[in-house]
């Protein structure tokens, strides 16, 4: 076991943890954080991307024990005081998303990629992504949503 | 998951002395490969040790003697790195193409390196500029060239003990280029079916080209240098029949094996394609 500090959402949590317990596995069953989901558990797939010290990871290859004094944001930090940020409502708006699954990580990836580019091109937001994956197959709606989320935030 | 140690040590010698110790002891950068390989039984450890927060190891900064790599920097810096994207574009290619985005935040250099899978989209590229490879333990420290670094699939020359620290690439020359290619059947998000590294330096007075290195990925046991199709393009006037005539030579360093991803023969098609393209990209390069 391994004692960790690490903050999430704005929240600091002190954390006894598993060597073996991934970042991902750390937020679901122990802080009930249950927003970033579990696909592949091998990179591939992108359901469980957060932010780790702003940039995007898959949780599932982090293991909690490299987390001491990281900051961590999930899809339950992106909405501030219950209001949606603009990604979240340009994606209910466009309807881009059918089962939802994949969601939470297209989300967190496309926050970090305004946050970088706030005007990225087709081709910039197609490649961005490619590590989320949509198995419903609607990506042309999502690519919709990342621009329109981008006009938003540009004004 | 099965149950290991795990270490984060802040310094060189404090690592080293962890990975003396008995035992499968593993370094973890962005745990991308072996985490995975964890999991499902492919590698096994009694302690993983996380190298990320050792300082040398994150280095990434020009220098005399070359651009110096800590085996901890992730792909992404080192895609974004000025000097990485001004001399050593090859790199730059290569460091955009592995996994995806989240993978590059995460994923070192150093790991890409020291998985040794034959694929490892960065290691023609490094192989092209002739990057050495600095490694250590508690007995002391060695220089490799990173040429002579691997060993078969998954294996490098690395002893018990020992840990890569840095990758050094010398200083480039005037008049020269270096590019990276890779086929995947989609975008992105794939292993090579095959990659090719090119590296060109030219005589601007007569276009003959001083220095070429070509190394392939995916076609051999390790990433290798083609050094036939190297020869083949020294001393000579770069034109596309010689670029032809390189590509041609290339495929003879190429011993691939067909598998889900591609036939033997169709990676043997690909080396020549892809080096041909890329000694054009390493030529526009330096002419633009």
């Amino acid at each position: 076991m391994k004692h960790i500090s690490m903050t999430v959402n704005g929240d600091q949590h002190e954390l006894l943890v598993d060597t073996s317990w991934t970042l991902l596995e750390t937020l679901r069953d122990h802080l009930r954080l249950t927003g970033t989901k579990e696909g592949c558990s091998n990179g591939n797939c992108g359901a469980c991307t957060v932010m780790i010290n702003g940039r995007t990871a898959n949780s599932c290859l982090v293991l909690a024990a490299e987390m001491d004094g990281n900051e961590i944001t999930t899809i339950e930090g992106i909405a501030t005081q219950g209001k949606l940020n603009a990604v979240q409502e340009a994606f209910i708006k466009d309807g881009a998303l059918q089962c939802g699954f994949c969601t939470p990580g297209f989300i967190i990836s496309t926050t970090a990629l305004l946050q970088r580019d706030p005007n990225p091109s087709e081709v910039e937001i197609r490649t961005r992504l490619a590590g989320n994956l949509c198995r419903c197959t609607g990506y042309d709606k999502i690519v919709m949503a990342v621009e329109d989320a981008a006009a938003m935030l540009r004004g | 998951m099965p149950d290991f140690d795990f270490a984060q040590p802040t310094s060189l010698d404090e690592a080293l002395a962890l990975f003396a110790a008995e035992g499968e002891v593993r370094a973890l950068v962005g745990g991308t490969d072996i985490v995975d390989q964890l999991k499902t039984g492919r590698r096994n450890a009694d302690m993983v040790v996380d190298v990320k927060r050792i300082p040398e190891l994150q280095r990434l900064e020009m220098a005399d003697d070359g651009l110096h790599i800590g085996a901890a920097r992730a792909l992404t810096d080192i895609g974004e790195c000025p000097a990485v994207r001004s001399d050593y574009r090859g790199l730059a290619d290569s460091s955009v193409l592995v996994g995806s985005w989240q993978i590059q935040n995460r994923a070192g250099l150093g790991g890409n390196v020291c998985n040794a899978a034959p694929s490892g989209d960065t290691i023609p590229s490094l192989l092209t500029h002739d990057a050495s490879a600095i490694v250590a333990s508690t007995s002391g420290r060695r220089e490799i060239a990173l040429s002579d670094f691997f060993a078969g699939p998954g294996q490098t020359v690395l002893q018990k003990g020992e840990i890569l620290v840095e990758v050094v690439l010398p200083p480039i020359p005037d008049n020269s280029a270096s590019a990276y290619l890779r086929f995947i059947p989609r975008n992105e998000m794939d292993i090579a079916v095959a990659g090719v590294g090119s590296f060109l330096q030219l005589n601007p007075s007569d276009n003959t080209v001083q220095k070429a290195r070509i190394a392939l990925a995916s076609v051999a046991p390790t990433p290798v240098r083609a050094r036939a199709a190297e020869e083949a393009l020294e001393g000579n006037v770069l034109s596309d029949e010689l670029i032809e005539t390189a590509a041609v030579a290339a495929v003879g360093s190429a011993t691939p094996i067909s598998d889900v991803r591609g036939s033997a023969e169709y990676r043997r098609e690909l080396v020549k394609v892809l080096t041909r393209r890329t000694l054009g990209i390493c030529r526009d390069r330096i002419s633009g």
